[in-house]
């Protein structure tokens, strides 16, 4: 028993540690003529485990946050420790490292190398890491079997519908088990049933206990993660964790099987 | 990532877009294919005018009447001069202060007119003594030498070139035993030499050998030389046996003042030495001409490199989100165009080699591939690869990954 209560400790406590930790961070665009803050003396953490959404109109920052979020630019002022690092002080390659080791990208628009096969564009993050190339692709099969595309391994990146191209990219976003995989409108170009597939997956590795960050405008999409943050002109304005978590429960219809196959969820 | 690594990852993005790489190599093609076949040819050039020259007799002096610069008195035409005589020639040869020279050729050069039955031609007409063929280093075709029996029996009988051949007897008759006439005296041909090439002023084809004394004595009437030709023992004695036929003829002519000497001494060393800056001048312009091109094939390469950058800044984007440093983006278009340019340099040689080749076989003149032309492209080309791909390698490495990921 007593084992078991330490186990349970220990697990609250690393759950409880924050992945992102932002004070006070405050972006401000300068040109000749004109200053924008893009973001305003915004404070939040992310804890391990946690699934966000943030939610916001286009031109309310959300962007800019979720650049600053993925170490793809730096704040003006304010701090922002990314699993214990201060990303404010880096160098550019270090931001890549950074990058590299403890954020998974997935994008609007997939961004997968044109021309180029499944495996060889999920193995590329740890081509950069230096993994040498036989673990390479044992662990981007292992991830493309994960997003349920078995039978694509061969295929080109042109020769995949856009939610296939999507789920490469969070097979190549998980390749490197980073601390939170950052998704920018994962959904913006997809189908609307192809969406559904995409955030069930999203669903299935935050149930794994991957820590995710969405960042949408549609309401729809932000509905499926555990908690919500809202902001408006470079402020939060909410931040929600009570809300009714939409939860695909018909596992057995989608692409990823394995591990859900046969499990009902219901809504909290 | 691994150096290797990152060469394949280069290798694999180039053969993408086949047309482009291709374009970008043809230009570095063409420009070392031109360096190398126009310095080929340019040596090519060189090498054949000095053999031409060579071909003329190698260690030949060439003894003349008249100064080279003589100052005051009246001058008169080089070849009407009659300070030169068979008695010196004779005395050059047999005397034991002359130790630099092999052989003697005392010759009369002049300009007649030539008939036979089928037709007539201006040509130059050589008295010549038995020497002058091993001298001028000219063979028989066909018949047979002139002799020191046929010069002292004054013989009628003539050696004519091909080109004199040709223009005497053009239905092809066999000229040997013809007869042809001279300043009014029958002739017999009794040998045709092998033609030697040369044009213009210069044509060693369009010449009649005759028995000096018959030249001398039955055509012309003179009893003076129009030029000795020596023979050096070797190429290094040239200048010694230029010094030793000079103090020999000054003191046979009972000169003192070796400024007032009444004869020249020309040695063929002077004429290659300017025939050879000549065409020096000649390869240079050509290089250059190439090296033009091959500058333009290197901006060409960072032509389709800028735009390979352009077009794929979303890739670069994708690729430093991703975790690629700047030096891992910078290395790896830089192996990009120095793969571009060393293709392009390798193919560039086999097709300078090629066009080379070609023209010698056209043109049948000689082939000649000069290694330190091969070097130097291959090394200029793999410099313009570097040279020109660093701007554009720079150029995406410091591309913000933020823009270069929104760009359209």
């Amino acid at each position: 028993m007593a084992v078991a209560w330490v186990v349970v400790l220990v697990d609250n406590f690393m759950k409880n540690q924050p992945i992102i930790s932002i004070k006070n961070l405050s972006k401000i665009y300068k040109t000749d003529v004109l200053e924008t803050t893009a973001l305003d003396n915004i404070s939040f953490e992310i804890k391990k485990g946690e699934f966000v959404a943030i939610m916001g109109p286009s031109g309310s920052g959300k962007s800019t946050l979720m650049h600053i979020i993925g170490a793809l630019d730096k704040p003006t002022s304010g701090t922002y420790l990314l699993d214990g690092e201060n990303v404010a002080k880096l160098t550019d390659d270090e931001l890549s490292d950074i990058r590299n080791r403890k954020i998974g990208f997935v994008f609007q628009s997939y961004n997968l190398l044109p021309r180029t096969t499944t495996v060889k564009n999920v193995s590329l993050p740890m081509a950069y890491a230096g993994i040498d190339k036989e673990e390479r692709e044992k662990r981007a099969i292992k991830y493309l079997e994960l997003v349920g595309l078995s039978d694509r391994l061969k295929h080109t990146s042109n020769q995949l519908s856009g939610g296939q191209q999507q789920r490469v990219a969070i097979a190549r976003a998980l390749c490197m088990h980073p601390s939170i995989l950052l998704a920018d409108e994962p959904t913006g170009n997809i189908a609307s049933a192809q969406a559904e597939e995409i955030m069930a997956i999203f669903q299935k590795i935050n149930e794994d206990g991957n820590t995710i960050v969405i960042i949408t405008h549609e309401p729809d999409i932000a509905e499926h993660a555990k908690r919500i943050i809202i902001i408006r002109d470079g402020k939060i304005v909410s931040d929600n964790s009570n809300h009714n978590q939409k939860v695909i429960n018909n596992f057995s219809s989608l692409p990823c099987q394995g591990k859900g196959q046969g499990r009902v969820l219901t809504n909290k | 990532m691994k150096p290797l690594e990152l060469f394949f990852e280069s290798l694999g993005t180039l053969t993408l877009n086949k047309t482009r790489t291709a374009l970008a190599v043809l230009g570095i093609v063409i420009g070392i294919g031109s360096v190398i076949a126009l310095m080929s040819l340019g040596q090519a050039t060189q090498k054949s005018i000095q053999n031409q020259i060579e071909s003329l007799g190698s260690n030949l002096l060439t003894v003349q009447p008249g100064a080279a610069r003589s100052s005051g008195g009246v001058q008169s035409a080089p070849g009407s001069r009659t300070t030169l005589t068979s008695d010196d020639a004779k005395a050059l040869a047999s005397s034991t202060e002359i130790t630099t020279i092999n052989k003697v050729s005392p010759e009369y050069s002049s300009r007649t007119q030539i008939i036979t039955n089928q037709g007539n031609s201006n040509t130059q007409i050589i008295g010549i003594g038995p020497n002058y063929f091993d001298v001028h280093k000219v063979s028989l075709d066909d018949g047979v030498l002139i002799t020191q029996t046929d010069l002292d029996s004054l013989k009628k009988i003539a050696i004519i070139g091909p080109t004199v051949a040709t223009n005497l007897f053009p239905d092809g008759t066999n000229p040997i035993g013809q007869t042809i006439k001279i300043k009014n005296q029958n002739l017999t041909i009794v040998g045709v030499t092998v033609a030697k090439g040369g044009s213009g002023f210069n044509n060693q084809d369009d010449i009649v050998y005759v028995p000096l004394t018959t030249a001398q004595k039955q055509l012309f009437g003179v009893s003076y030389l129009s030029s000795i030709a020596l023979e050096a023992k070797s190429a290094d004695q040239m200048v010694a046996a230029q010094d030793e036929v000079g103090y020999f003829l000054l003191a046979r002519h009972k000169i003192t003042d070796y400024s007032k000497a009444d004869f020249s001494i020309m040695s063929q060393q002077d004429m290659v030495n300017t025939i050879t800056s000549v065409t020096g001048t000649f390869t240079t312009l050509l290089a250059g001409v190439a090296a033009i091109s091959l500058l333009v094939g290197g901006i060409g390469i960072m032509n389709i490199m800028l735009v390979t950058v352009t077009e794929r800044t979303r890739e670069i984007g994708l690729r430093k989100a991703l975790g690629a440093k700047k030096k891992t983006i910078t290395t790896q278009f830089l192996i990009e165009s120095v793969i571009l340019t060393f293709t392009g340099g390798i193919l560039g040689i086999i097709l300078g080699i090629l066009i080379s080749f070609i023209i010698s076989k056209i043109t049948s003149s000689l082939f000649i591939v000069s290694y330190s032309s091969i070097f130097l492209a291959f090394i200029v080309s793999a410099a313009i690869g570097i040279l020109f791909g660093w701007y554009p390698a720079k150029k995406a490495a410091n591309l913000e990954p933020i823009e270069a990921l929104r760009y359209e």
